[in-house]
């Protein structure tokens, strides 16, 4: 069984090939140029480096969100076009799953959180238990604050990981009332290696897509339609108290 | 010689589309799946949301543009894509698509200008027609005057200084309520107008006889309405469009039939989604007739943004050896004539 598996939801782009038990090769940057510039000649060398014809692929996994919403669908994009042009499935990974599955067997909670602007984090809280990674709670966008007050009620070790790390890890130490470790560099971004090894999973349990109907799970509506939905919530709530004559 | 088959693809803006041509001018398919139902709930295209559209219509789009057309992707000779100017997060999807799509089959890649598409759509339905000619793209995002001195080399006689005349045609819509996208509804309400009721100023730019203005025909329709209001005078909505409709269409033909009599121009061209306004056509139509030079203008199915146009482009920049690596990046401001 051979994958080829894709992550730019965050400022890494990261491109690898899973065969069997596996990784024949991964190809991680983590710099500014953008991922349309990066990721296909990412996947080109290392099919090249490895002799890999796409067409023995059996399925193209993609860090499916959330994340940086042009990130996302730069991922999306690209996979949904080898999806179509070689007709293989693809494997919608989450990105935060993926990035807690860099730690498989670390004991305590593991809790990725990525940098979502607007003073909050894309986060989620996971452990390994019997060699799965269980969630303990589902992928949410969320001021750190509120985060530290959810894990505070688990009185457990937690480590985290991400590019929320550098910008919250002061908070996080002054706020903490649990014993915290953060992931060592080589394990603390979106890794497309871990990426394909979820996918495997998913590949075996039949947890597959077609090339057309994936998109990313952005985990956030747009701006737009947030302060549409704002808008109309508060013009409801008038029309409501002047019905009820207040 | 052998057809060559191009896939073109395009989502620069709030359509995103593909098709299959032939040898740059036959087109087997023509597929546009339209956003505008769902911008017109906020009044203009909202990126983000344009953006999240086309990730979700891409492959569809593709896979009708090539069953329509009784092709696969084997017979497709390269993939022709829209690369700038647009909204980047708009752009990158059609990008991001036809580089896996040409990188898997091992097809060249062509990366396409979104206004070389535009003037490439006269080529479709006018198989006569071949550089030199005059040609006036006028569209939401841009307004530009160009000698089409051969297939995809450009020389730029003018431009908007502001507005395009699109964006102005959108901004007086919603001022006078006929909503989004105001290109046709101003158009159709026009009929129903007396286009001599009001006189707004011409969009001219001093000493720039070709460039454009049309920020001040906008500001006078603003003032105008305001005017009336102040006053409690009743709007015809029909007048005001009709009226501001022919400020622009005569300034658009004029400055066309000057630069076309200043560099001996015979065949005039207009493209673009602006260039389906039916007083423009007729306009344009009519000065071409009285000084004997020949009119082009694509169907309204290709003025508005279509994969047909990007596939014509892309067929003479193919034959021309232009190829675009797996580095091939949206840019959003991509100038006319400039190679990245």
């Amino acid at each position: 069984m051979k994958i080829l598996a894709l992550d730019s939801s965050g400022m890494v782009a990261s491109a690898a090939i899973l065969e069997n038990d596996t990784l024949v090769a991964e190809y991680t940057i983590n710099h500014k140029k953008t991922h349309s510039q990066t990721l296909l000649p990412m996947i080109d060398t290392i099919a090249a480096m490895t002799g890999t014809e796409l067409t023995s692929l059996d399925a193209i996994a993609v860090s499916a969100g959330p994340g940086s919403f042009t990130g996302l669908r730069i991922g999306s994009a690209t996979a949904k076009g080898l999806g179509l042009a070689l007709d293989k499935p693809l494997i919608s990974v989450s990105t935060l799953e993926a990035l807690a599955y860099n730690l498989y067997g670390v004991p305590g909670l593991i809790c990725p959180v990525m940098d979502a602007r607007r003073d909050q984090v894309y986060t989620a809280v996971y452990r390994f238990k019997d060699d799965r990674l269980e969630t303990a709670v589902g992928p949410c966008a969320v001021p750190v604050d509120e985060l530290l007050t959810i894990l505070a009620r688990y009185q457990e070790q937690v480590t985290f990981l991400g590019d929320g790390v550098p910008v919250y890890q002061k908070q996080i130490e002054e706020k903490k009332t649990f014993p915290v470790f953060y992931a060592p560099a080589h394990l603390s971004r979106q890794r497309a290696g871990a990426v394909a090894a979820l996918a495997k999973q998913y590949f075996l349990e039949g947890r597959t897509e077609t090339a057309d109907e994936h998109k990313p799970d952005y985990l956030r509506l747009s701006q737009a339609e947030r302060e549409r939905a704002e808008r109309e919530r508060a013009e409801k709530e008038r029309a409501e108290k002047e019905k009820a004559g207040v | 010689m052998k057809d060559i088959l191009i896939l073109g693809i395009e989502t620069s803006c709030d359509e995103t589309a593909a098709s299959v041509v032939k040898n740059g001018r036959t087109v087997l398919s023509n597929i546009i799946s339209s956003q505008i139902a769902l911008h017109t709930l906020y009044g203009g295209v909202v990126p983000e949301i344009a953006s999240r559209k086309h990730i979700e219509k891409i492959n569809p789009v593709i896979r009708q543009a090539l069953s329509e057309a009784s092709v696969t992707l084997d017979d497709i000779d390269a993939v022709g894509v829209t690369y700038g100017p647009g909204l980047v997060g708009a752009l990158l999807v059609g990008v991001a698509e036809a580089k896996a799509i040409a990188y898997a089959k091992k097809l060249p890649l062509v990366g396409v200008h979104h206004i070389e598409g535009h003037v490439s759509a006269n080529y479709i339905e006018h198989p006569d027609l071949e550089p030199p000619f005059l040609c006036l793209i006028v569209s939401g995002g841009h307004t530009h005057l160009v000698i089409v001195k051969d297939y995809g080399v450009f020389e730029i006689l003018g431009r908007t200084r502001d507005d395009a005349a699109g964006e102005a045609f959108d901004k007086v819509a919603r001022a006078i309520g006929l909503g989004y996208p105001g290109g046709p509804k101003i158009d159709k309400v026009s009929k129903e107008g007396n286009a001599d009721a009001i006189q707004f100023p011409k969009g001219k730019v001093a000493d720039s006889p070709y460039d454009f203005s049309f920020s001040g025909v906008k500001s006078a329709v603003l003032n105008y309405l305001n005017s009336m209001n102040m006053q409690g005078k009743p709007v015809s909505q029909a007048d005001v469009a009709a009226s501001f409709q022919k400020s622009v269409v005569e300034v658009l033909v004029e400055h066309t039939m000057q630069a076309a009599g200043d560099f001996k121009m015979k065949k005039v061209a207009i493209a673009g989604g602006v260039a389906s306004n039916s007083a423009l056509r007729n306009a344009m139509e009519e000065a071409c007739r009285k000084r004997g030079f020949s009119f082009y203008r694509p169907s309204p199915i290709f003025c508005t943004d279509n994969g047909a146009m990007i596939g014509a482009a892309a067929y003479y920049e193919f034959i021309k050896g232009t190829r675009h690596g797996w580095d091939l990046n949206a840019v959003p401001s991509l100038r006319l004539g400039e190679r990245i």
